[in-house]
Parts: C-alpha cells; structure tokens; sequence
C-alpha cells in the first residue's frame, strides 16, 4: 500500500551525511550521466540514502534530510526530489523494521496463492497487516505491484531478495530463519532452475552431437 | 505558416504553435484547465480535446502542434463526449461545495462544467478527501477542491522563482503542496489565486467576502512600488474589496506583487479623514475653513524663499502640479521629491527613468545590476528579469550584499563601491561580458543614490553605460529602478530645488508636507508644517495643520511608473471622511492665499500637466535610444569603498498604506525572520 504519511508526520533525524560507502557508490553513479544531467541520478542517490540509512539505523528508509542532501548534491530544487521519493512506494518515507517483507499482490501471484503468503507473514512476523511493522521492530510488510517475476509466483521480496514459489509453509520457515539470524539463499524455494519448469526442463533435451 | 481548418474556418498559424492556439486564432473557444499562456504545457487535464481529421482518438489541442493543411473540429459528436467524459472525471473527487466555495462566480471549473458537462452526477461512490496545506498568510487552501492542473506548481516553479511547489505521492495520493511545512517565500504568491482554475487556492484576506457580481470594478494603476501595474479595483459599498491586476503585456503581464495585492485593509485604518490644527501645542479636530484659513493666515506676508515644500512617493501628478503651482506663486523655488535623500541628476529624462523598458528586458543580452534588489523592490519587473535568464544567454553581474536570492542565477561582483570603480575604469572582468553584449543593460537601486556619495554612483553608473555600449541610437541600457508610484512623475515636473536651495533648510519657517515622510528633527524647531497626505505617520503628529488627502484608489490621478510611463488611475471609491482629492486641496488653499490657481476641473489640471511637461499629453512607454552621452553631474572619483545597503529591508512595510495594514503586519511576522536571514547571508 501507498504510504501518504507526509514529512512533518514522521519523527525525522536531525541531519544526514553521506558516509564513506555512500559517496564511493555516488561517484560511480554520477559518472553515468552527461554533465549537466546529474539530476537524471535522483532515484540511484535516494537508494544510496536508504541503504546508507538500513546501515547506520538498521531501518531502511529516505528521511527528510536525505533527499535534502541528495537535492543539494545534484543541484534539484528539494521539492523535486520530494516528489520522487514519495512517489516511488520502494521508498520508505518513514522508518521500518529491520526485514521489510514485501508481498507481490498482482493477479499471477494472486492465483498462485498470495494470500497464503500474506496470511503466513501476518503469522510468523506477528505484524497486523499491510503498512505494519511487528512490535518488536523485525518485520514490516507491505504489499507491493508486479514484481516481474510472475513464472516463479508467489513471491515474497525481502530487502532487495526474492523468495519464489512460496507457499504458508515456507513463509513460515523463511521468516523464522530471518528471525534467527539466518539468511537463507534467495530464489526458488522448491528447488526450481531458475524460471525453468517445475522439476527440470521439457524441452530442448536433446542436445544435438550426443 | 501552416494553413489550418478548424470547424471549416481556414486560418494560417506560424509553424509550431499549438492546436489550441490555432482554434483560437479562428475564434474558437477551448475549454481548458492546465494550460495557461505564460506557463509551460503539461497536458494534463484533458479538458481541451479537439478532433483532427484522420486521427483515430482526440487529441490534447494544447499539447499537439499544428500542421499544415490541418483539419480540426472543436464541436463534433466526438468532442462533445470526449469532454463531458473528462469533466465526469475532474468532478469525482471535486466537492459539491460551491455555495461556500470563494471561486464560485468565477471558478472555470463551475463554468465550463455549466458548457461541456453532464447534467447529473452518476458516481456514488467515496469521494477523497486531501488535508488543506499551509501555504503563508496570503493564500488559503482547499485541497479537497485541487483536480491537479499543477498551473500553480509551473508558476511557482517557473515565473516566481521559487521551486517550492510540487506534487507528491502518486494516484490517489497525489497531492499538490511543499511536503514540508512552510510558507512560500515569494512576493508574487497572490498570482497563484488567481490562476488556480478552481477554488483550491483562494485569497485568505478575502475569504467568504464577496460574490465577484456584488462588485464594482475600476481599472486603475498600482503605485505601492514603481513597476505601474495595472489593476482592478473591487469595491461594494465604498469600500476597496480586493485587488486583481490587469493584462498589460509591456507593464505587468498578468501578474501582481503581493504588497500591491493585498495591503489595501491599510486604506481603511489610521487614515486621516479631518483635518486637524495644533492649537497649544496639541492636534485638535478642525473644519476644513478652519484649516485652510490657519494655512493663509500664517503663509500671507511670509517670503518664498522661507518656504519650502516636499512630495512624498506616493503623491499623484495633478497634486504634484498644484504644489509646484502654488509655491511658485509664492515665491519658493524650495521644493523637493527626493526626501530619501538619493541624489537623482533631474536634468535630463533618461537620467531618471528605466530606459529600457520593462518589456525592453526581454530584449537585453547582458544586465549589470548596481544597488538594487529587484526581487524587493519590483517584484513583477524581477520576474521579467527572470524570465529573460531563463531564455538563455544573459549573464546577470550584481553589485550589492553577498547572497542574495534573486530567484535567478546572478554573478556576485562585490558588495560595493569598490567594484563599481573597477568597472567605471573598465578593468573588471564583467566588462569584457558587458561590450561583448549587443544589447547590455544596467538598472541601478534608487536606494544606492541615497549615500552621501550618492552623485558619483549615479555618475559612475552612466560612465559604465556610455562606456559599455549601452548607449546607442536604438537602444538605452541605462535604468534607474524607483521604489514608489509617484516618484518619476515629480522628477518630470521639476519638483527639485534650484542648485543653491533646499526644501528643508535653517531658514525654513513654512514647510508644505504632500505625503512626505521627513524626519521631523531636520525640521526647524519654530517652522509651520503643513502635512497633506492620507496616513498620519511620526510627521504627522509635528504638523500644524493636517490636512487630509486622497489614497492612490480614491482619484483619478497620473502616475509614471519608473520607465517613465504615463497611466491613469481611477477613482474606485469616495476618499474617507472629510478628506479630498489632493490637487483640489491646494487649489482650495490658493484660492484663501490669493493665489488662485487657473483650473477648476481634472481636464484644466490634465492640461496644465502637459503643458509643465509634453509627457504627460501622451500615454505610455515610447522605447527610445540616446545619443547625448553626457552624463549626470557627479565626480566618480569621490566614489567610497563602502558596500550597498540592501534597499528594502522590509518589503511587507515599505510605505503608509501597508504599514497600516494588518495583512502586511502578519506578513512581516511570517516573513520577517526569512528576509533577516536573507539580507544577512
């Protein structure tokens, strides 16, 4: 769900810093564009913000002086970096728990069970619903569009990681590892090959010369 | 060109220009909510849909360019659904609210849903609901009625300067404000009332007021600074409701600066509506024979040359005139305009005029900006400024306090006269920008002429234009900015004292105030004062007699705007009280003085007008080149290192009338710590 909490509703920071990390990794960014077209790195920048921020905090979200300081970095009046980050909803304008758990909700994985997925995540991570973090700051979920991986759906995203062919059980499992510190690898969660079918290829199985 | 048919009207349009544009020049009418003609075209409201032959849907008129042999249909079948469906849609979320709504009257939503909507509404549903959004003291919100043309995001962004306004979050969501908390910083924030389509951004003075048909409205002339917008007066029963301005695309455009808007609530308090005589030392209310008849009595018998007069900023050249007319008559030649102090060379025309012209900066290709703070000072005429750096190709140099926001980039050369001699010398690095331009220009601050070396700046300001190439036959870079509506207009008439005399001197015994503002300890402490004007200030209470005057929107009057153009402004309402049109005041106190002076009606004043100065027979702006390179008087070299003042410290409160005003005081409240911090930056 789309947050539409505006700034001054939020407890903000005091003052934000791009950190060592955070202006190696802007440099890089800022040397894809022309000059003159910095302004174009807006939506890299702001990740730059939100990831500087899940390092420093363990939250992973933009506060308000760091779109200031990723506006005064490009030369953008603040506003306009304003309107992206709350336009954007991969932009967490207020703060989240340490595992943001986002829900694909789009019809594919809707009929491959996302409900399923919803329900076990409200479970497992004890969060209300979408727009929630759990009460002992772990989880927030959220529902999110089409996450382009519909061939292996449902999908569960957490952080930047996909979890496919999810089901209750699994959710369940995955989010009690994360409880426990584990991080389980990403991708498939019933053993498929990528996007390959379920239980290995069916086609192109012969391979010529053999 | 392109010859286009819209409706079987064939037109030839130039290349390039909208659809829109063309079924205008073949006098359609396009419905219309986002585009505006001084804006950039967004395209987003969908209201202006048109039919071209050979396209399979309609298409956005103002967003699609025209094309040769075009045929365009603005009244099909396919129009008229296409626009009842986008209006269905605009008014979804609109609240059904205009009974309590200000822009009901002259809201473009409520009219063109009367043209090209449907006559019910079919959706039943929930309708959003968006929090109002603190925009400052002048602009009141409604959000809930916003259907996101964003006219008021591209104005903020792209004719005030101030990217402030945006729209965030997305869908649904969207909504138009600042994100954060604040008020907008600009002077010209009342413009955004008046193109918001529908009754989302409404004037805060003047909520729940007035119907727009209740009103009467006179076209009249600003004069709370010197751009001479032009403007419309509302009135209902005698009393100023609102001010709007008027198209004038070589003044104001259509816009308005904010002091001019809305410190009108100022007419109506701390006026002087009677006249008063100190008797004993204390002001007592007095008629009008009395007045005049203490004026005569102590005048009569009284030498000239120990009487002095003095025009104020805001004092009409029909009043202007009479004074002139009168001291003559008596004898005095002490007069003077400039009690600011700025030593203004009145000699010579251009030498106190913005020869450029305020549509002549679109022509400019290089600007030197000495003293001044155009943002403060006109705003409008800033905006112009504006609009020219966002063309491209003008570098902007800027003499004056570090750090000022101009609301476009400008080059910093220093804060002073020190720069200003390096440039009379012509050893700067921006000279080499100024003769490389072909149209350069230079606007010096009235405010930077009132130091004590106040001549050498003006010289040393003519010298980097005669020097720079911004003296030429057809075209005249140099530009004086004044600060008030009346101050050109006593320039023009000579309201200066002769070489060896001043208005306020040891040997003043009489001391004729129209409006001035003199610092009553420069007055002698035995002299008369006569103070005329229509706000008792702090030389009001050191006035013998006080005899109450006309504001700007209580007569007909000529005023000359700092270009040195001459407009009329109108009576919108009876001045309060017993006070009078000023010229009649003194042609009332010369008829007791034994002075009569030879006119009785505004046409017999008009015309001793144009015969005191040719300018005032005509109207308006006539661009001009200048080819006497001779300068104003002034030696360069007592030039002074010291750096610019800022001139208007407090634009809120810069004269009388917005002093008295409440609106103006609750700006300076909101605002006053922003400029603070500006001016000290």
């Amino acid at each position: 769900m789309v947050d539409i909490s505006t700034a001054h509703e939020v407890a903000q920071p005091a003052s934000f810093e791009f950190d060592a990390e955070s202006n190696a990794a802007i440099e890089t960014i800022l040397k894809r564009y022309p000059p003159g077209r910095q302004a174009s790195a807006v939506i890299p920048l702001l990740y730059v913000v939100q990831r500087q921020m899940k390092r420093q905090t363990d939250s992973a979200w933009v506060p308000l002086k760091g779109m200031d300081a990723v506006a005064a970095r490009l030369g953008m009046a603040p506003i306009r970096v304003y309107e992206v980050a709350s336009f954007y909803f991969m932009f967490n304008t207020k703060p989240i728990g340490r595992f943001h758990l986002q829900v694909c909700g789009t019809t594919p994985c809707w009929l491959r069970g996302s409900d399923e997925v919803f329900h076990a995540c409200k479970d497992a991570a004890h969060v209300a619903g979408y727009g929630q973090t759990s009460e002992d700051g772990m989880f927030t979920l959220s529902e999110v569009e089409c996450l382009g991986g519909c061939v292996n759906a449902p999908i569960l995203q957490v952080d930047d990681d996909y979890y496919e062919d999810m089901d209750y059980e699994r959710t369940v499992q995955l989010i009690e590892a994360l409880r426990r510190g584990e991080r389980p690898a990403p991708g498939s969660t019933i053993g498929r090959q990528t996007s390959a079918p379920e239980g290995g290829p069916q086609t192109l199985l012969d391979v010529p010369g053999e | 060109m392109a010859k286009v048919t819209v409706d079987g009207i064939e037109v030839e349009v130039p290349n390039g220009v909208s659809v829109l544009q063309a079924c205008e020049a073949a006098g359609k009418e396009i419905p219309r909510f986002c585009y505006h003609e001084r804006l950039s075209v967004a395209g987003n409201c969908r209201m202006c849909l048109v039919e071209v032959e050979k396209a399979p849907k309609p298409i956005a008129s103002c967003a699609y360019p025209v094309a040769d042999g075009m045929k365009v249909f603005t009244d099909s079948e396919m129009v008229r659904r296409a626009r009842r469906g986008v209006m269905e849609f605009l008014l979804i979320n609109h609240p059904l609210d205009c009974p309590i709504c200000d822009q009901g009257g002259e809201c473009d939503l409520q009219d063109q849903a009367m043209a090209y909507g449907l006559d019910k509404s079919r959706y039943l549903e929930e309708k959003r609901a968006v929090k109002d959004k603190y925009m400052g003291p002048l602009v009141k919100t409604i959000m809930t009625r916003c259907i996101q043309c964003t006219r008021c995001v591209r104005f903020a962004t792209e004719v005030a300067g101030v990217p402030e306004l945006g729209a965030t979050n997305r869908g649904e969501n969207m909504e138009i404000g600042t994100y954060v908390e604040k008020a907008l910083t600009t002077e010209l924030s009342g413009n955004l009332i008046d193109i918001c389509p529908v009754g989302a951004l409404t004037s805060r003075p003047y909520a729940f007021v007035s119907r727009p048909w209740e009103l009467r409205k006179t076209d009249s002339i600003d004069v709370l600074d010197a751009t001479g917008t032009n403007i419309r007066i509302d009135t209902r029963a005698g009393e100023v409701l609102r001010i709007l301005p008027r198209t004038n695309d070589d003044v104001n455009e259509e816009w308005m600066a904010d002091r001019g808007r809305f410190s009108f609530d100022g007419l109506k308090r701390r006026r002087l509506d009677r006249p008063w005589i100190k008797v004993d030392g204390r002001l007592r209310p007095a008629s009008w024979s009395e007045a005049l008849g203490a004026v005569a009595a102590r005048l009569k018998g009284l030498p000239g040359e120990r009487i002095g007069a003095v025009a104020g900023g805001l004092a009409d050249a029909e009043a202007i005139v009479a004074l002139k007319d009168l001291m003559g008559a008596l004898g005095s030649r002490n007069l003077e305009c400039r009690s600011d102090g700025a030593a203004i060379d009145a000699s010579r025309r251009d030498f106190y005029t913005f020869n450029t012209g305020i549509a002549g900066i679109e022509e400019a290709d290089a600007l030197l900006i000495i003293g001044a703070n155009p943002r403060l000072e006109a705003p409008v005429m800033n905006a112009r400024i504006r609009k020219r750096v966002v063309a491209g190709g003008f570098p902007v140099g800027f003499i004056g306090p570090r750090g000022l926001d101009l609301t476009y980039a400008q080059d910093w050369l220093g804060e002073g006269g020190r720069t200003l001699r390096i440039l009379a010398e012509g050893g700067h690095r921006f000279n080499e920008v100024l003769r490389a331009a072909k149209r350069p220009m230079l606007i010096l601050g009235r405010g930077a002429l009132t130091r004590p070396d106040g001549a050498a700046i003006l010289a040393a300001a003519w010298k980097i234009a005669a020097e720079n190439n911004m003296l030429q036959a057809d075209w005249h870079g140099f530009n004086l900015l004044h600060q008030f509506g009346g101050q050109v207009a006593a320039l023009d008439l000579g309201f200066v004292p002769p070489a060896d005399g001043a208005a306020v001197s040891p040997a003043t015994e009489a001391l004729w105030l129209l409006g001035a503002e003199v610092d009553p300890a420069a007055i002698p402490a035995g002299a008369f004062v006569i103070y005329q004007g229509h706000h008792g200030e702090a030389v009001a209470a050191r006035a013998d007699v006080i005899l109450p005057g006309a504001a700007y929107t209580e007569k007909d009057a000529t005023w000359v705007n700092t270009e040195g153009r001459v407009q009329h402004g109108r009576l919108a309402v009876y001045p309060p009280g017993e006070a009078r049109e000023d010229w009649k005041i003194i042609r009332a106190a010369s008829e007791l003085l034994g002075k009569r002076l030879p006119y009785d009606s505004l046409d017999a004043v008009r015309a001793r007008l144009a015969e005191a100065n040719p300018v005032f027979a005509g109207r308006g702006f006539a661009a001009h080149g200048c080819t006497d390179m001779t300068g104003p008087t002034g030696d360069v070299g007592a030039l002074t290192e010291a750096g610019f003042a800022p001139a208007a410290t407090n634009y809120w409160q810069a004269e009388p009338i917005s002093r008295a005003s409440d609106t103006m005081a609750e700006c300076a409240r909101v605002y006053g710590a922003a400029q603070v911090q500006l001016a000290a930056e």
